[in-house]
């Protein structure tokens, strides 16, 4: 097989493949100037080593910071509180949904909490769920305070010793004041009845979403405090780059992906794997 | 980390081109990285952004700008004005056909807002144009897919037609063209499941359902958020099926929404609605040039 040169054309190429899967300018440009100086000092000329000259770039730059992988920080004897937040439709409920059947299946005793109130048909939602797994929803009605389900959800966990509570709130775009004010006051209530809870706030992140991911997580981040991304949708054809960017900027690192609309499309966040699928396309074309 | 306008981009090279006094071609080249750059931040598909860049030099390079005494002005309104015919005129008008009901159907990624869009296109046709609107519930997968329709109708005071979750999408879709017309409405509103335009089996089943209802319009519900795949998406739900025109979801948030921009060059279809809240009454008509503006940060 004829492989081509490391050249201009070979980064601009990568340039193009990176901006196309979202990582935005930035990092991209970030990551070309270190890596055209890699390539230099190391003389490289084959594209193979380029390619884990990439690799470990991106991996590096997801890194930065403190390494951590898709760990989430459960109570080994106590009840573990995991909120869901982000904007409208990215997958919360149904992300809910898959976590609280793993965590069955690990034998844990889970509940749903139906913290959104506002959207027709979301409690619903969140209940079809609840069957499909097998695991207990506690509701209100319609147009009820959220804050209200989740002390509500927080006495009723405890009285069934459940391991695991999973909140569900209802979606909300990042420059809505008002509804950002009330996400505060959902995570206050629940912070007030478990001192140390919630023990992860997940930022949900469709990866179709281009530069105004960034925005979410930097808003998402100062009134809740999150400790983790799910990425959704991943069985799509968006990469969902910003989060390399999110990374790079917020340190927040990606938990999970979601990978489709059934039970078990939910996977722990790979990153070598998922840097490898950002520029694949470039080192495939490479080797026909 | 919020990005900065095209104005605030410009600054720089139209102070060094102030301390020369006049426009060479390498400064407009300048300024076209820039504009390159906003358009990326804003999300329009690199390819498109490519494209646009060789017709605005062009223009640029060939006078208005090289001889304008403000050429960060000139460059912008250039820019404006090429982004505005770009995305078309303002085409807010719904078709109706000569025999009705009307049929159109809403179709799209997952959680783009095509259910909420039904409804608030019930609500629009109702109120603006004196309707009598019938939803389909045809999205018999998504959890509560059809409830949330079902509550939707509720607010409105208008019916849903549903047959539940265990029979096909086609055969709702037939059901409820016999219902509109027995029971005199004129227009008939079908939800689908959203779906990803490469699945082959969902993507059939949407054409299975355009052949059999004839729909005037097919509108693609497109999330204004979405970033360099939209372009993707919007081709390819376009050769499938010929959507009829696109309706921008979630524009009330701070997202600059270049997807537009992406849509409207690779479908040639026009940006007929955008959505501005999650309340049925906030569904307003596009207007291009407000949305030039948004896209360069102005
Ligand atoms: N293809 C795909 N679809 C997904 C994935 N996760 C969620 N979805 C779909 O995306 C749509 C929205 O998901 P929801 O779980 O309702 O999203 P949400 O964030 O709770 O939405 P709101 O509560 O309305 O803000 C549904 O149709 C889901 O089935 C995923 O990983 N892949
Ligand atoms: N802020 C805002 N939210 C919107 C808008 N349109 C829809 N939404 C919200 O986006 C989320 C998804 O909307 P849906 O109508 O359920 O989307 P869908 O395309 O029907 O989703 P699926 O059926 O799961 O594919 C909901 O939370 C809606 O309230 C809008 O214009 N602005
Ligand atoms: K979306
Ligand atoms: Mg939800
Ligand atoms: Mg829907």
């Amino acid at each position: 097989a004829r492989y081509r040169k490391v050249d201009e054309d070979f980064f601009e190429e990568l340039e193009e493949i990176l901006i196309q899967a979202d990582v935005g300018f930035n990092t991209v440009m970030e990551l070309i100037d270190e890596l055209k100086m890699e390539v230099k000092r190391k003389n490289i000329s084959d594209p193979t080593e380029v390619q884990s000259a990439i690799s470990e770039k991106l991996v590096e730059i997801y890194q930065s910071g403190e390494k951590t992988t898709g760990h989430i920080n459960i109570q080994e004897d106590s009840l573990t509180v995991i909120l869901f937040v982000g904007v409208n439709g990215v997958g919360k409920t149904t992300t809910i949904g898959k976590l609280a059947h793993m965590y069955k299946q690990q034998g844990k005793n889970v509940i749903l909490a139906a913290g959104d109130t506002f959207r027709a048909g979301a409690i619903d939602q969140l209940e079809v769920w609840g069957n499909r797994v097998g695991v207990d929803v506690v509701k209100h009605s319609e147009g009820s305070d959220p804050a209200a389900v989740m002390f509500d959800a927080i006495q009723s966990a405890r009285a069934k010793s459940a391991d695991i509570l999973l909140c569900d709130t209802a979606g909300r775009l990042q420059n809505k004041v008002n509804l950002m004010n009330e996400l505060e006051k959902v995570k206050r209530v629940i912070e007030r009845e478990i001192p140390g809870a919630p023990h992860e706030v997940l930022l949900v992140l469709d990866a179709t979403t281009g530069q105004n991911a960034l925005l979410q997580a930097k808003t998402f981040k100062e009134v809740t405090n999150v400790s983790g991304i799910v990425l959704t949708k991943l069985d799509g054809t968006a990469k969902g780059g910003i989060v390399l960017a999110i990374r790079n900027e917020l340190n927040i690192p990606v938990k999970f992906v979601g990978l489709g609309e059934k039970m078990d499309d939910l996977q722990a966040f790979d990153p070598e794997k998922y840097v490898y699928g950002l520029f694949s396309t470039i080192i495939e074309k490479e080797a026909e | 980390m919020a990005f900065e306008g095209l104005a605030d981009r410009l600054q720089n090279t139209i102070q060094k081109i102030r301390g020369k006094g006049k426009v060479s071609e390498s400064d407009v080249k300048e300024m076209m990285r820039e504009v390159r750059l906003a358009l990326l931040e804003a999300d329009v598909n690199f390819k498109v952004v490519k494209e646009f860049i060789k017709k605005v030099s062009e223009r640029a390079v060939g006078q208005e700008v090289m001889k304008s005494l403000t050429p960060g002005q000139q460059v912008i309104k250039v820019v404006k004005e090429e982004l505005t015919n770009l995305m078309g005129g303002e085409q807010s008008q719904i078709a109706v056909s000569k025999r009705p009901p009307t049929v159109i159907m809403m179709v799209g990624l997952q959680g783009a807002g095509k259910t909420t869009t039904t409804g608030k296109l019930a609500n629009l046709l109702r109120k603006k144009h004196n309707r009598n609107p019938l939803l389909v519930a045809a999205d018999i997968y998504r959890p509560a897919a059809i409830k949330q329709l079902e509550t939707l109708g509720k607010q409105l005071s208008m019916p849903v037609f549903s047959l539940g979750d265990q029979v096909s999408p086609v055969e709702i879709a037939r059901q409820a063209i016999e219902k509109a017309k027995a029971d005199h409405h004129d227009y008939v509103l079908i939800d689908t499941a959203g779906r990803l335009h490469i699945d082959g089996e969902l993507m059939n089943e949407l054409k299975e359902i355009k052949e059999l209802a004839s729909p005037e319009e097919i509108f693609l519900v497109v999330d204004a958020m979405t970033g360099q795949d939209a372009v993707n998406v919007a081709e390819s739900f376009n050769e499938q099926l010929g959507i009829t025109g696109v309706v921008l979801t979630k524009l009330d948030g701070d997202t600059r929404g270049g997807a537009a921009l992406s849509i409207r060059s690779v479908t040639g279809k026009p940006i007929k609605f955008v959505g501005m809240g999650e309340k049925l009454d906030a569904l307003e008509a596009f207007h291009p040039e407000r949305m030039a503006s948004r896209i360069l940060g102005m």
